[in-house]
């Protein structure tokens, strides 16, 4: 046996330390209490640097978490995931600056819009192999990107939406009011990630997880495998949608860069760097990634050089996230002191 | 849309050569890009997203070597043995590692590459755009074929590229190395049980790969213009040939990149806005009546 088959050999991913009950209520508690702690924050400091930072990182963490769904529970390395980010910062962006209606119904319609897009792109894709399906996400990827580019006169073209985006107040919430558009933001990420964790949870995520671990015996039971991934494609696309959606009201604009295919690079970078075995691995791997690349990008100007490196460091040289790591010494702990007690 | 344009063309022969000529260019620059993706996965079942850079690295070594010596044969060979370098070394130190891992870490890899790569090119020729400029040897009248323009350089770009083509079929079917190549794709563990060095040619399929896409980029160089993260572009097209053509075949890598090439040029007259979206409209439907592509085996 050569080197590689021993590796093919060789389990990838191991949930063995996942919850296997879902538990809804306890969860929504401690979505709960995460988001009134994020809400009490502004009175604690008031440093609209970390306020920022919080909102960059529901922007971002909802679209790498939402990603990890594919990559992590359901084996689809999509390469092309941020497409829908993209689609959610220019779909809420046009329909506030074109047709004028409320947050909430432009919210919706953004969703719907790519709902569809998504329905339409993953019937192509999800029944690909894994390296198509990786390269034909990124191909479509690469038709949003150029199609904002090349639609100069409903998107600006290279030079994004600008002028800013109105947000007309509603229901006593003004997103133009930077406090308002914080608690926002921090009451879709945690929405967003108490959703996400409940369709992890589900007899539906753990379905996922048979399609990952073994496609055609997961069809062998009666398992309709085509339509599983799409409908965790569509569901995972809506929430890199609201990730999109966030950003766009955060600089008040979309920009082409938010359709690049680099968001889809960061974004596998980042469940690389929390880990894709835990939920919230992403999470942690958000944090870490805009520090590192805030502090980057302040130092030196061939940031792509540095943030490469990292990647290479944590890919060949450690292969696990940050958060498996944890795990992992969680794991190894309670066993010693399992061990002392008995 | 402009149908008229499209349609006046067809039916005029001098615009009917201009504009084949140039879909013969686009897709010739694009099979030796593509065939190199398609070699390396044929073989080593790794799919290569930083190609793009290598295609980019061809065309800058050509412009550098050019410059330094005014012989354009010379930057060719610069081009194409500086790329083909650099994929062993690629090969060997980083992409050896990630073998028979999950995609996500193989994607990682080249997306770190990519990133470093285009940093690279940054800083030693800058972030600006570069050109290479037409050699004297071709700054000759151009050939009038039919009525339409034919400049003498694209018939040299096209004949390169097809004998790269009809060398490496033939050299993949008839000769030993070529049988061992395939041997290798097909079992490396009786391959390397049989005495057969594996990590060779791995690492030579890969050199000839990144060989490959420098030939191309080093052909481009006076046409085109140079500007870091270049090969993006290139690379997303040649994911689209090689999806068309089906992985690991060589003359679906040829057949694919021809169409592409015919549906930009023909698609820029007749669609100017909407020529990219032809080509994945067009992708789509081969996707989605044959998932293999037009030449592909099923792939394990």
């Amino acid at each position: 046996m050569t080197e590689l088959q021993a590796e093919q050999a060789s389990k990838v991913l191991d949930n063995s330390v996942t919850q296997a009950k879902p538990r809804p209520n306890r969860d929504a508690l401690i979505a709960l209490a995460v988001f009134v702690v994020l809400a009490l924050l502004p009175m604690l400091t008031s440093s609209k640097f970390l306020l920022d930072f919080v909102i960059r990182c529901a922007a971002y963490g909802l679209f790498a978490t939402s990603l990890n769904l594919l990559v992590g529970y359901t084996g689809l390395t999509s390469f092309g995931h941020g497409m829908f980010f993209g689609l959610g910062a220019y779909g809420f962006g046009l329909m506030m600056q074109k047709t004028g209606v409320a947050v909430p119904v432009a919210f919706v319609a953004t969703l719907a819009i790519t709902f569809v897009v998504a329905l339409v792109i993953g019937a192509i894709c999800v029944r690909l192999k894994e390296i198509y399906f990786a390269f034909v996400t990124l191909a479509f990827q690469m038709l949003i990107h150029s199609t904002i580019l090349s639609w100069v006169s409903l998107t600006g073209g290279d030079q994004g939406l600008r002028g800013g985006i109105p947000r007309p107040p509603f229901l006593g919430i003004d997103l133009s009011n930077h406090l308002h558009l914080y608690i926002v933001s921090c009451a879709l990420l945690v929405i967003g990630l108490f959703l996400m964790h409940q369709i992890a949870q589900s007899p539906f995520g753990y379905t996922l997880r048979m399609i990952r671990d073994n496609a055609t015996r997961a069809s062998f039971i009666g398992i309709d495998v085509w339509r599983a991934k799409l409908t965790i494609f569509v569901l995972a696309a809506l929430f890199a949608s609201t990730g999109g959606i966030i950003m766009a009201l955060f600089v008040s604009g979309a920009y082409p860069e938010f359709a690049y295919w680099t968001i889809s690079g960061e974004g596998i970078f980042i469940n690389m760097l929390g880990g894709v075995t835990t939920f919230l691995g992403p999470m942690v791997g958000t944090a870490l990634f805009l520090i590192l690349n805030d502090t980057v990008t302040r130092v030196t100007e061939y940031h792509g050089i540095v943030l490469g490196i990292v990647i290479l460091f944590f890919a060949i040289g450690l292969r696990k996230g940050l958060m498996d790591f944890v795990i992992e010494w969680y794991v190894q702990r309670r066993e010693r002191s399992g061990e002392r007690a008995s | 849309m402009d149908l008229d344009t499209l349609t006046g063309c067809l039916a005029s022969s001098a615009c009917l050569v201009t504009q084949t000529t140039s879909g013969f260019i686009i897709g010739m620059l694009l099979f030796l890009v593509a065939v190199g993706l398609t070699l390396i996965f044929g073989v080593l079942k790794v799919v290569n997203f930083s190609h793009g850079a290598f295609y980019m690295f061809g065309a800058y070594f050509a412009m550098t070597a050019y410059q330094l010596t005014g012989s354009f044969a010379l930057a060719m060979l610069c081009g194409a043995a500086g790329t083909a370098l650099l994929g062993l070394i690629f090969e060997r130190v980083f992409m050896s590692r990630v073998y028979g891992r999950d995609v996500l870490m193989q994607v990682l890899v080249c997306y770190a590459f990519v990133l470093i790569f285009d940093d690279v090119v940054r800083m030693i020729w800058g972030p600006e755009f570069k050109s290479m400029g037409m050699p004297a040897a071709f700054q000759i009248p151009p050939l009038f074929i039919a009525g339409g323009v034919v400049p003498p350089y694209y018939l040299l770009l096209i004949a390169v590229a097809l004998v790269a083509a009809i060398v490496l079929g033939l050299g993949l079917a008839r000769t030993r190395i070529g049988k061992v190549i395939r041997a290798a794709a097909h079992n490396p563990g009786m391959v390397s049980a049989l005495g057969i060095n594996t990590g060779l040619i791995y690492g030579g399929v890969f050199a000839l790969g990144g060989m490959l896409a420098g030939l191309a980029g080093a052909l481009a160089a006076p046409v085109r213009s140079l500007t870091p993260g270049m090969g993006f572009s290139v690379l997303i097209e040649s994911f689209i040939v090689t999806v068309i053509g089906g992985m690991g075949s060589i003359l679906g890598a040829l057949i694919g990149a021809l169409l592409i090439g015919m549906i930009r040029s023909f698609g820029s007259l007749g669609f100017p806005l909407f020529t990219e979206g032809l080509m994945y409209l067009f992708m789509v439907i081969v996707l989605v009546s044959r998932p293999t592509g037009l030449f592909g085996k099923e792939v394990a």
